[in-house]
């Protein structure tokens, strides 16, 4: 009956890379049947809910828990005091800083854990925790790092050496007491040289803001230790299940096999999931105590005010050009600001993550980066928000300073962008700052993006709109955001990169059923990304096995291939990678079965889609279905029975995603409202695996950069208290705030990556960013306006006409 | 975000729902719609030990255009009033306004008694119907006594109400004339920055009378008496939106919050106003 299809329809029917497959997930979510951390009851499971500190900088002078522990059904209270003895007061960071698991002695942040409250449901814990008494005395509140780094306040004093001496940190050699590393890339005397003697150099502060992921789904985890067999079951929102089990061990001695950690259906992480927090601590520690299994889920306000923040980076900028336009250096010091611990989600080797992508798509000769790490009264962080590590920061760094330039040559930043792009032929690209670019063609893409919003019919209104406003006749001005991003994606080379020593390597193992479906498990875990959909679909087309016949499973420890997890768009470029690489080694040992079966030589059958066929006689021919079945029922000499694989993907360089955004947006200058009239945004994610989850990736991603540039932010009061705790003040966009995105793409494959592919999760908000925020400036440039701070809300919109005179 | 223990009470008539509020005074709350209650006692903001339930109390909702006059119940939800072609020929301000508060989810619940007896300066309907010069009427212990909107507020959540008295209805005169309902917000689901109700009424070209009301600019809605008064007898052009946009600045008194600074929520206030005057016109 085979014999009847077409190769294309073969071809079709295996619903392979580049097809629009509908997500198999989708089902049981659409359905209210996923399955999710607080979904998970066990037999006699108890609950946890912590006593948070309401000052950012306090001395804890002594806790009274008699009266929590009094209420019925109240099992127990953890302090640090319980927590010293098993030396679990404190845990360490990714970033190699340690963080207070219950404050000891001191608290650093408001919200900080100060104690642990296990009772035998939700409501009690909760009714307990406002029994425990602590008493606190307030400290001065240090919440800018640039007066952190002046202050005599010592917020770190466990990091303090005998007599005020001050040891290095994980990162070197400190220069305050309230600073934790400088990390410094590029050429620091040859770039001043540059900026010294160029044509035009343009100078700014750019902040990006302090904001926060906000997964749907908050952080949480149910921990189950059993004392008969000693081993420890921990259910959790973990962006790294194996990691997390590996961190765990180090720090409780449990013994790693005796580990299982298992990631269930998780909702959203971006980031935020990444890290190790208190709860997870103390509810391992919980449930050993009890012996039974003990659940914290954290509510909205605890994860927007305590869970890994993102940004707040102050990034002072100069870049220089000549007079024609060629950019010729770029400077940056960055001041970031880390909160209380140093708690960034990075590769060790990166306290700044890839910063150092801020040349962006330009071609760049000489750079030179610093970035100065500082502690004050917040929480700690700092993770990737959507985007690779402090990507978002870069892009948007290089893509302002880029239309500051512009304004200062008096050019047009489209064309100012066009003639500074690194040109296709000069790939691999060697960046100033120690990055090999792997493949990209940002002149083709420019143009396409360009003509398709009529680039110059649009200045031509702007020009028209401005003209206007200047006559009384209308009070809206035009905004055209443009950016061009290169992204850093797909970490990493474990030459390079590793988290606590662990290579950021990832793996797949495939198991190929004897009628002939299989299931392939992997070291990521999906957070909605769509991985049971898309890599079932690399899959099908390397072993030709329909996707449709092929399980994903990821997030269990005890099933699942070593792996890093997902994040930094990495599970495409690294997992992904090993799933191709995993199906190859599948198709060799298929290779010989077919070659046996069909009695001709190994090298006389070729694969065809879902079959090996004989060269030169096609009619001759072994289906994988068949192949399938034969491996496990034929005795074959030289070969052992069954079809398994497993690969582990170290890749040898990462993948660069770019691309073309423009957006055009109405302001009224009266009431600073936005309105976003079009967004157009062109994607190169290299290879396409399925282009209506990359559509649906780009349309998340858009909408998480327009809430962060118009309005998202954590910020804080002088006395270090959380302004905006609450969605009332965070801002989560809703389909009413949300434009209407066009989405294009060009394709450009990875020239390293087994199947081309370069990741695009987080893509559009590396660019989106950028590409709102621009378009606020760009609204203002007429009326002499450098550079105005993010989040483009009302007030601050307003605040900007208002200084440049346009309220009369 | 988890509330404190409490009483869930769910009478069937109003005599029930007193019988609770005169046992336990300060200690009971009504429900209706729950949206400003409800998270209070997640946040343990509000300590309510006695929750009584109005959904099962009889004869709370319903819209009734009478003649001139219009009633509208308590528990009568945001939805109701949008799709009340009656009150849509009444007073049309008042789906104007509904429709620009939160998202159809929360209007499906919320009420117009809870948004106007609750006393938060945030809710849209206090200020509207201080516009609209409505009277509250609240049924007590001691029988049924009405108040007018622009008597009832005191501070932010001190209202007139006494602890035993419930909230039952609204009652306004049927509209002639323009009118609108303009709100600035930073979102879907957001409290105003600022926001003005405008109901105008013009002959042969001249205002004869102008009734403004300001939302989420004070502690308490604002009904800008002045205001209003710059407007009648005047042809509302640029002169008279000034005079009027200037008097309602004389009587408001906003805080900074995260919306923005007092000078912002000022100029958003004299922005909103215009332009709800003009619309009001041009509808008149």
């Amino acid at each position: 009956m085979n014999k009847e299809l077409t190769r294309e329809e073969r071809t079709d029917a295996l619903g392979g890379m580049g097809c629009k497959r509908k997500r198999v997930e989708d089902a049981r979510f659409t359905q209210g049947k996923g399955n999710y951390v607080d979904d998970i009851k066990l037999p006699g499971m108890l609950h946890g809910d912590f006593v948070r500190s309401p000052y950012a900088h306090a001395k804890v002078v002594s806790i009274n828990t008699d009266a929590a522990m009094a209420l019925d059904g109240v099992v127990a209270v953890l302090t640090a005091a319980d927590l010293a003895p098993l030396g679990l007061h404190w845990m360490p960071t990714l970033a190699g800083d340690k963080q207070m698991v219950l404050a000891d002695g001191k608290v650093l942040f408001q919200g900080q854990e100060v104690a642990y409250v296990v009772a035998k449901d939700r409501y009690i814990a909760a009714d307990a925790v406002e029994l425990v008494e602590v008493e606190y005395e307030e400290l001065p509140v240090l919440t800018d790092p640039f007066a952190a780094m002046e202050s005599d306040v010592v917020l770190r004093e466990d990091l303090m050496g005998e007599g005020g001496a001050l040891p290095d940190g994980a990162h070197g050699p400190r220069k305050h007491h309230n600073h934790i590393f400088t990390w410094e890339v590029g050429e620091k005397e040859a770039t001043q040289q540059v900026l010294d003697e160029a044509d035009v150099v343009a100078e700014e502060m750019v902040y990006y803001h302090r904001t926060h992921p906000c997964p749907l789904e908050t952080c949480g985890c149910v921990a189950s230790m059993d004392k008969v067999n000693g081993k420890l079951t921990l259910h959790g929102t973990f962006q790294a299940p194996h990691a997390i089990r590996t961190v765990v061990s180090l720090i409780s001695g449990i013994e790693e096999h005796n580990i299982r950690v298992i990631s269930p259906d998780i909702g959203g992480g971006f980031g935020n999931k990444v890290g190790a927090y208190p709860g997870y601590v103390c509810s391992v520690v919980a449930s050993i105590v009890t012996g039974v299994p003990v659940k914290w889920v954290e509510d909205r306000m605890e994860n927007l005010m305590t869970t890994a923040f993102a940004r707040d980076y102050h990034m002072h900028g100069k870049i220089s050009a000549t007079k024609e336009g060629k950019i010729t250096g770029l400077w940056c010091h960055t001041t970031a600001d880390h909160g209380g611990f140093d708690a960034c989600a990075d590769p060790t080797k990166f306290p700044a993550g890839f910063m150092n992508i801020c040349t962006g798509s330009y071609d760049i000769p000489t750079a030179y980066l610093a970035v100065d790490g500082v502690y004050t009264n917040k929480a700690p962080g700092g993770v990737s928000y959507r985007c690779s590590f402090r990507v978002t920061e870069a892009a948007y760094f290089i893509e302002r300073m880029v239309e500051i330039l512009a304004i200062e040559l008096n050019m047009d930043a489209a064309e100012l962008r066009r003639i500074n792009f690194i040109k296709k032929d000069q790939f691999p690209y060697q960046s100033a700052l120690g990055w090999e670019y792997d493949s990209g063609d940002y002149h083709t893409a420019w143009d396409k993006a360009l003509k398709a919003v009529d680039y110059d019919g649009l200045r031509a209104e702007q020009a028209q709109r401005v003209e206007d406003f200047k006559a009384g006749k209308t009070r809206k001005l035009m905004g055209i955001g443009l950016t061009h991003f290169t992204e850093i994606v797909g970490a990493g080379p474990v030459k390079n990169c590793d988290i606590l020593g662990l290579g950021m390597f990832d793996s797949c193992e495939i198991r190929i059923h004897p009628t002939g479906s299989a299931i392939a498990r992997l070291g990521t875990i999906s957070q909605g990304q769509g991985h049971a959909t898309t890599f079932a679909q690399i899959l099908a087309t390397e072993i030709g096995l329909p996707a449709d016949s092929i399980t994903i499973e990821e997030g269990d420890t005890d099933t699942a291939p070593y792996g890093l997890g997902t994040y930094g768009s990495r599970s495409t470029p690294v997992a992904g990678a090993a799933t191709a690489m995993a199906g190859r080694k599948i198709r060799a040992k298929a290779q010989m079965i077919a070659a046996y079966l069909l009695e001709v030589h190994d090298d006389d059958v070729e694969f065809d889609v879902d079959r090996f066929v004989v060269k030169g006689a096609p009619e001759k021919f072994k289906t994988m279905k068949e192949i399938a079945f034969a491996a496990y029922n034929q005795a074959i000499p030289g070969i052992e029975p069954g079809l398994e694989a497993v690969s582990y993907y170290d890749p040898p360089n990462m993948t660069y995603p770019f691309g073309a955004y423009v957006c055009v947006m109405d302001i009224d200058v009266d009431t600073g409202v936005t309105d976003i009239r079009r967004f157009y945004a062109l994607d190169d994610c290299g290879t396409r695996i399925n282009p209506m989850i990359i559509e649906g990736q780009v349309h998340g991603g858009l909408t998480e950069a327009l809430a962060v540039a118009l309005g998202q932010e954590i910020a804080y009061d002088d006395m270090g208290n959380v302004k905006t705790g609450t969605l009332m003040d965070f801002f989560l966009p809703t389909a009413w705030e949300v434009p209407n995105y066009e989405t294009d793409h060009t394709v450009t494959p990875s020239p390293h990556h087994p199947i081309g592919a370069k990741g695009v999760g987080e893509s559009p908000h590396v660019g989106g960013v950028p590409c709102f925020s621009n378009a606020v400036n760009d609204a203002f440039r007429a009326f002499g306006l450098r550079h105005t701070h993010m989040p483009h809300d009302h007030w601050r919109i307003w605040k900007t006409a208002n200084e440049l005179g346009l309220h009369g | 975000m988890i509330p404190a223990a409490f009483e869930y009470h769910r009478p069937k008539d109003l005599e029930g729902v007193l019988s609770v509020l005169v046992e336990h005074g300060d200690d009971a709350r009504v429900l209706a719609g729950g949206h400003s209650l409800i998270p209070m006692m997640k946040l343990r903001m509000a300590d309510v030990e006695h929750l009584i339930d109005l959904q099962d109390v009889a004869g709370m909702s319903g819209i009734a255009v009478d003649g001139g006059s219009v009633r509208i119940g308590a528990m009568t939800t945001q939805n109701d009033i949008i799709t009340s072609d009656a009150l849509a020929g009444a007073a049309p301000i008042m789906h104007e306004a509904a429709l620009q508060i939160a998202d159809p989810q929360v209007r499906y619940m919320g009420t117009v008694g809870g948004n106007v007896a609750n006393g938060d300066p945030g809710n849209d309907m206090p200020g509207l119907m201080q516009c609209l010069d409505a009277t509250f009427t609240l049924v007590g212990p001691d029988g049924e006594r009405t108040v007018a909107a622009r008597e009832f507020y005191e501070a932010a959540y001190m209202t007139d109400r006494d602890d035993a008295e419930v909230l039952t209805a609204v009652s306004f005169a049927a509209q002639a004339g323009g009118y609108a309902y303009e709100k600035q917000k930073r979102k879907i689901g957001d409290y105003a920055t600022a926001a003005a109700a405008v109901l105008l009424t013009k002959e042969g070209g001249v205002c004869t009378s102008a009734s403004i009301a300001m939302t989420n600019l004070s502690d308490t809605p604002i009904w800008s008496e002045a205001a209003g008064a710059a407007l009648a007898g005047t042809s509302v052009d640029d002169a008279a939106i000034s005079a009027a946009v200037g008097a309602m600045l004389g009587d408001i008194d906003p805080t900074e919050d995260n919306r923005g600074p007092i000078e912002f929520k000022r100029h958003a206030a004299s922005v909103v106003l215009g332009r709800a005057i003009a619309r009001a016109w041009s509808r008149a």
